[in-house]
């Protein structure tokens, strides 16, 4: 094996050290028995406890929970169909290369652009109709606009990597196309459909900025909850609620890496 | 055209094109009910899409593909009593074997004592009755492809398309594959049509051949047709060593740089080629009556049971049983046989 030099190592550390740092002194904090300074006082649990105790962030798990499950489901359905469509339908070279553009635009735009929009569009909709209010609907209608493309480029990854040849033995063995998507497309494709759905549940989880701008008074998620606590103050709460946040986050990215992987 | 017998299989007249590429140029051929049938060719001289073509997977731009009589041209492959064997095998990895033999059964909704029976069948005919609960992933090459042979046959097909069946498969395997595969059609009597670019698997296995190149159809026949009368000079190379003499035609033989060979008949030619294979030149102890060259050898290769000799003039390649040594530079008398020289078109 080849010795790797101690600068590089050293680099690589500070990397990691640099990216983990901080959320790891956040979970350490989290679990400090004291309420301010940066000495450690011995640990406790209290700041955990004292939040399934605290009616607003009971409120705001619940939203952020109903939001990332209602988005993440429709977004997954769009996606897939999106996905199946792009790459099986036989598209010419030039419309092939501007879907692909169009289906990209999402992920590499900033959210704030993305947010602004959607300001402008609910606008212009709530002269139709009073549902389009900002609150909850809002929020799941903006979230799964930036989740489809994810999900639509995770499950395109997937199809790519099945070919088409199996799908061909199918038809070749008298399969019409219905049969052919649920006996073999569909469940050929599902460790691609649940990486994309996880993947679009954790972006949903911790999304700030598309939230903040369709969010309603009563719809206030986790993060806007954290981000108004944190101008108050950041109190040991915060630093607990963080930390579980950041632990369903990465639970989820392991089981995405698990199930990409088969 | 006569009368299409049984179950028989036409193309007429097929052309296809890939943007500017001509993959198939007025293609016609017909397949024989219970014949095992060969389009040989190079890769990228059309014989898989022709093949595409007759599976339903592929539209041909012109002309028909008829089957038992009826034109299946536009008729999509889920339609077609045809099934395929894929190069690749395309198994259903999330299918365990069985049911991956079942699925053309299931597909057109056979009851299930009905699969059972067909399927196990078709398992054990290939050796395969104790595989039934793996998944493909956990089978050798050679499996698979029985698995894949199993998957198309169970259909009884009209005609069974094999696409490069054995190109995955090690070099001692393929040859017994051949030989097995060539029994497996005689006990059937089923249509089976393969694609290849291997000349010896086409030779071990087909009743006719196809000769394939760019696109077009060069030469049909028996394998001893093709091999025994090559009809010009891409035939004679693509199936195995030939020797090309080229030379001026004249009455009953070829006037050629090396000499003067009797042919057995007239060329029709002016100006052209005529090949030998390397096993029809004969070696001589002396000065043979006619068409005989007398040769040094300037190189020997060692093939087993036969001995390639490179020969000055020529360069002549003769291939003898390898019984005697030959020396380099010696020198030795050949015959070269007016039956085992091929007149070749221009």
């Amino acid at each position: 094996m080849r010795r790797t030099h101690p600068l590089i190592s050293a680099a690589a550390l500070l990397t990691m050290g640099f990216l983990y740092l901080p959320l790891l002194s956040v979970a350490v904090f989290s679990v400090n028995a004291t309420r301010y300074g940066l000495v450690w006082r011995g640990f406790t649990l209290d700041w955990y406890i004292q939040l399934v105790h605290n009616e607003f962030i009971l409120e705001a798990a619940w939203n952020t929970l109903v939001l990332a499950v209602a988005s993440t489901l429709v977004a997954t359905v769009f996606g897939t169909v999106l996905a199946i469509g792009l790459d099986r339908f036989p598209w010419s070279k030039r419309t092939n290369t501007f879907l692909d553009i169009v289906l990209h635009v999402p992920v590499v735009i900033p959210d704030i652009i993305l947010a602004a929009a959607l300001v402008v569009a609910f606008g212009l909709l709530r002269a139709l109709s009073s549902v389009f209010e900002p609150g909850l609907f809002n929020m799941i209608i903006g979230h799964i606009t930036f989740q489809i493309a994810f999900v639509a480029l995770v499950v395109r990854s997937r199809l790519v990597s099945i070919g088409r040849e199996i799908e061909e033995a199918a038809r070749d063995l008298f399969a019409s196309t219905p049969y052919i998507l649920r006996r073999i497309t569909l469940p050929l494709l599902l460790p691609g459909i649940v990486a994309g759905a996880m993947l679009a549940f954790t972006l949903s989880l911790d999304d700030f900025v598309i939230s903040f701008f369709t969010a309603g008074p009563e719809s206030v998620t986790l993060p806007l909850f954290i981000f108004a606590a944190v101008r108050r103050g950041v109190t040991p709460q915060i630093h607990a609620l963080s930390t579980l946040v950041v632990l369903i986050t990465v639970i989820l990215i392991i089981g995405m890496e698990r199930f990409t992987r088969k | 055209m006569n009368a299409q017998v049984g179950k028989g299989l036409t193309v007429r007249g097929i052309d296809k094109r890939f943007g500017l590429f001509r993959a198939l140029a007025d293609v016609t051929l017909q397949v024989h009910e219970g014949e095992f049938f060969t389009l040989l060719g190079p890769s990228g001289c059309g014989k898989t899409t022709l093949l595409r073509i007759i599976a339903g997977l592929e539209l041909p731009d012109a002309g028909q593909v008829v089957l038992g009589g009826q034109d299946i041209t536009s008729l999509p492959a889920n339609k077609r009593q045809v099934n395929t064997v894929f190069q690749s095998y395309a198994l259903f990895p999330h299918l365990n074997i069985f049911e991956n033999v079942a699925f053309g059964l299931r597909s057109r909704k056979f009851t299930q004592e009905e699969i059972q029976s067909r399927v196990n069948r078709r398992l054990e005919m290939l050796g395969l009755e104790e595989m039934d609960r793996r998944y493909p992933h956990q089978l050798s090459g050679g499996q698979k492809q029985r698995v894949a042979l199993a998957r198309a046959l169970v259909n009884e097909p009209d005609v069974l398309l094999l696409d490069e069946p054995m190109s995955a498969l090690d070099a001692r395997l393929r040859a017994q594959v051949q030989e097995e595969l060539r029994r497996l059609q005689r006990k059937l009597g089923q249509t089976f049509i393969l694609v290849t670019h291997d000349q010896a698997e086409a030779l071990v296995v087909s009743d006719r051949i196809a000769v394939m190149n760019q696109g077009r159809i060069i030469q049909f026949g028996t394998p001893k047709d093709v091999y025994e009368r090559p009809e010009n000079q891409f035939v004679a190379e693509f199936l195995g060593a030939a020797n090309l003499l080229h030379g001026r035609g004249v009455d009953k033989g070829i006037e050629t740089a090396i000499g003067f060979f009797h042919l057995g008949q007239t060329p029709p030619w002016d100006q052209g080629t005529v090949a030998i294979r390397p096993e029809r030149i004969r070696i001589a102890s002396q000065s043979p009556a006619r068409n005989g060259v007398r040769a040094r050898v300037r190189e020997t290769i060692y093939r087993g049971p036969n001995l390639d000799l490179w020969l000055e003039p020529g360069p002549l390649r003769v291939r003898t049983p390898s019984q005697r040594d030959y020396e380099s530079g010696e020198e030795i008398w050949l015959e070269l046989p007016p039956e085992g020289l091929v007149i070749l078109d221009e």
